[in-house]
Parts: structure tokens; sequence; C-alpha cells
């Protein structure tokens, strides 16, 4: 049976338990965190996530407003963590403000910029402000920043950040041995990349990185969908599949220019040829690459071990919502959003008072 | 020296065996390094050590020494200084993201790996994080400790 057909038999997702937005939701037997996003992923859903750039600046509505353009569409946001070891909002204040209007929140840790007593710090901080997800990367290096001249850290790297959160998490106690009289209850993510060599290695990788705690993995973009099958191959050949949730990376490119632009500057993104002729030979190169975007989550939802896409439209965020609808990828669910509820209702009072006074 | 470096992970399986007995060598002699004392045996044994590794691996003296596990290329060369490599930044030829014209020390290690046996692979073993305590003293005589301690016990 496809993967799609398995997933259409489910029952409807219920957000029946929800407690007011900021507040945390029961822990499911079986799950480590009181989280959105491990219900969706452990109901067999496919979930969707998303990437939420932190601004220059130290306004909150800036945030709400970044946040809102996904509300309904997306079943997380990352809060990206330095991205490119540039300097945003941190992680931690962005995921501090947004979970108190009951937003799912992945909060990155990037290892560049604080050593384990910060990480540590910050892990507590944000799992008692309702961070139920935490995403540990090594982070890009120093030198791909605005600020090159800086001392890079790099005292753990992803794998002992996520074996240090679990280590909270699961013997509640810092890695000093101290402990914690509330541990923090996370569910654990680290980044792949089946894109960059060595290749070989990749899916092995993957098997150290659950080893070392991760519960889900979220995928460097993709733009070469039979190399992420090849991948994906090794990857069930060793049933790691099974012993963690993988989301895709996708996202649009703005046109031939930028994918060339990205290809050749960023580091780890692989753009095959095929991409960018075909952007060039488009009448809009913009909707194409929105149409290969969603080409590639359409093809993702048909692999087996692929359990949602995270979409990373960087200076395309207005964009996610048609990449989502057009996709179907929600496959006919709509993710808790702030005003959920308070909409139906107040929608509805109004007509109960007119029909009261017919 | 970066030359030796590549040498050194085309040659692991050798310099592998090399190790194998220089710690049992190490091991052998410790209870007399007991004897004079440990903290007395670090600076001569460095003094050895240190350039034998830097010529050899460009190594960094962590003092954690993890070569054995990632097929004779020393992590500490990454720039990142990750244990559990390599990250996502790799290029597609295979160099390394921060400094281009250097190979990614974990596409060497995995390449290194490739020359060992099956059963002497460890690359798949995640590391543990550093103690920075340990930077500068002598790796061999800590690896010739835990041998003594598994043995004694």
């Amino acid at each position: 049976m496809s993967a799609i057909l398995k997933r259409s038999q489910l029952p409807t997702f219920s957000y029946a338990d929800e407690p007011t937005p900021g507040e945390n939701l029961p822990i499911l037997p079986g799950h480590v965190s009181p989280g959105r996003l491990e219900r969706v992923l452990r109901a067999g859903h496919f979930a969707v996530t998303t990437e939420i750039a932190p601004p220059d600046s130290a306004d909150p509505e800036e945030v709400y407003a970044r946040a809102k353009l996904f509300d309904g569409y997306v079943d997380a946001m990352n809060a990206t963590d330095g991205s490119g070891a540039h300097c945003h909002m941190s992680s931690v204040g962005m995921c501090s403000l947004l979970t108190r209007k009951g937003y799912a929140m992945v909060m990155q840790i990037s290892c560049r910029d604080r050593n384990r007593i910060a990480i540590q710090g910050d892990v507590l901080g944000a799992a008692a402000m309702g961070v139920c997800n935490i995403l540990c990367l090594s982070g890009d290096g120093v030198q791909a920043g605005d600020h090159p001249e800086a001392k890079p850290v790099f005292d753990l790297d992803s794998m002992t950040a996520l074996n240090t959160i679990r280590t909270m998490r699961d013997e509640s106690r810092f890695l000093s041995g101290r402990k914690l009289t509330y541990p923090p209850k996370v569910f654990l993510g680290g980044a792949a990349n089946p894109f960059a060599p060595p290749f070989d290695y990749r899916p092995l990788r993957l098997a150290k990185k659950i080893a070392a705690g991760a519960q889900f993995v979220q995928t460097q973009y993709c733009f070469d969908m039979e190399m992420f099958k090849t991948y994906m191959q090794k990857v069930r050949d060793l049933g790691l599949h099974e012993q963690v949730f993988i989301l895709l990376g996708v996202g649009p490119l703005a046109s031939a220019k930028t994918a060339e632009w990205i290809r050749s500057n960023v580091a780890g993104v692989h753009i095959p040829d095929s991409i960018i002729n075909r952007l060039k030979g488009a009448q809009n190169q913009k909707q194409e690459g929105l149409n290969i975007c969603i080409d590639m989550i359409n093809q993702a939802r048909e692999i087996e071990g692929v359990h949602g896409v995270h979409i990373m439209a960087y200076r395309q965020e207005h964009n996610v919502a048609e990449i989502v609808e057009r996709s179907g990828a929600l496959e006919g669910r709509t993710p808790w959003h702030p005003g959920m509820y308070e909409t139906n209702e107040s929608a509805n009072s109004p007509i109960t008072t007119e029909e009261a006074s017919v | 020296m970066y030359a030796m470096r590549r040498w050194s992970a085309r040659h692991s399986s050798t310099l592998k065996a090399l190790y194998h007995q220089l710690e049992n060598l190490l091991a052998k002699l410790y209870p007399q390094f007991e004897k004079i004392g440990i903290q007395n045996i670090e600076k001569p044994l460095m003094f050895i050590e240190k350039p034998t590794k830097s010529f050899l691996f460009d190594s960094q003296s962590c003092g954690q020494c993890t070569l054995g596990s990632t097929g004779m290329s020393c992590p500490m060369n990454c720039p990142k200084t990750i244990r559990n490599g390599p990250c996502g930044g790799v290029r597609a030829n295979g160099k390394c993201e921060v400094k281009p014209e250097m190979d990614c020390v974990w596409v060497v290690a995995w390449e290194g790996t490739q020359n060992l046996k099956p059963e002497e692979r460890a690359i798949q073993i995640v590391q543990p994080m550093l103690d920075w305590r340990l930077k500068g003293k002598s790796a061999w005589l800590r690896a010739a400790e835990q041998k003594v301690r598994e043995l004694r016990s």
C-alpha cells in the first residue's frame, strides 16, 4: 500500500485537549514531549514544518507578523539560531515569544556560539517557556557570516549536544551529574544532509545521530530526488526509518540566477543542472521555482520512510501557504494555530444572538 | 603536515596496527611509570608524542586521541573540531566548507576507514565530548592507563 493511502486511513487528527495558548499539553503515553509535532508524527500523519527567520529587531510584533504567515499551514516552526553565522534575534527569544501565543516551536541550537554550560541553561529556559522540540546543529562556520572575526566555540558537536539534552531529559541531571528538579520534556531533532559527500557514510551517520538521541531529522534542501531516493533506500535497509522521523527539506528557488548563486556559495546545497535548466526554460522562473518545490513534496509523500516536509522559504515566506495548499501536503488536516477555536466561537456567537432576537 | 596527513589515512591499516603495538608496549611499561610517577612521565613522553603525531596527523594534542575510530584522520583539524562529523557543509568535491583548499577531515576519515578490516572500524560509534582540561597532555599515556585498568579489572 502506498504511503499516502496508508495515511488516508488514519483517524482525523484531534486538537480536543488543547489548553490555553502558551500552556503545555498533557504528555501522551509513549511520548517524550507535550508537543504537537511529536503528536502529529507519532499518529502517523505527514507533518509540515517551516523555518521562521528571526528579525534584526527587538520588536515582538515583527516576530508575530512573521509567524502569522504560516497560520494553519504548518505543524511547527524552526526558530533558527544565527543561521549562516549571521547575527539575529536569538532562537530562545523567538521561541519564548511564540510559545506564549501557543505556537509549536522547534528551537535550533547551534554549537558554534555556546559551550555546554550555556546550552544546558538555554535548554532549561526554553523548555520552561513551552518549547517542546529542540534541534541540534553543529552550525555554519563563522567565516560564512557577518562577524567572521568572532571566536568559534564548538565545545560540543551536534551529536554530543543531542546526547547532552537527552541526558538532561531522561536522567534528569546536568552533564556534571547535578540533579534537575524537573527535566526538559523535549522531542529531539537533528539535521541530515544526504546531498553532500561522503555519500556512502551519510546513512551511517544518521544511525549515529539516532544513537546520540535524535528522534526526528530535517534534511538539507532537496533538489535531486534520485539522490534522495538512493539515500532512503540505504536508510530503509538499515531499518532507520522506523527509528527516526524523517522530514525532507524543500524550498522554492526564486530564479535560475539565484539557484546558481546558492549552488556556488551556500555550503552543502546540491542543485543539479536539470533544475537550473528547468528554471531557465520557464517563462515565469519564480512560479517554476514553486512548481519544483511542490513536485519535490509530492514525490516525497510517496517515499516509504519520509514522515513529512520541512519547507525553508527564506525571503519567500509568503509563498509557504501556496506551496502547502497546492501540494496537498497536509492531506486534509488543518494544523492548530492561534485563534483556531476562538474564531469559530466568535463567528457563531453573532448568529446565535440574531437567531435569539428573531 | 598536510601531505603526511593524507598519507596516514591511506596507510591507516598499518598505522593502526603500529598504534596498537605502541599501546601494548606502554601498558607493559605502565607499572614502571607508576613507580616513577605518572606526572613525571607526562612531559618526557609528550616530547616524543607531540612531534610524532604532529608530523603524521597534524595532531592538535587534544589529549583524547580518537584516531583509531576515524581512519587515522585527526578530527581536531576540522575547523569546527567536530568529533562526530562530517557536518552538512562538505563541498561537492569533498573539500571543507570553512577551508576550501583542505579536504574535509571526515571525508578523509571515511576513506581511511575503508582501509581497515570491518571489525576494526569504529567510525559508527558516537565519540564523547572533549575534556578540554586534557589539551596538551599525553593521549598515549591515557590510552595505556585505560588498557591497564581494563586488564586489572
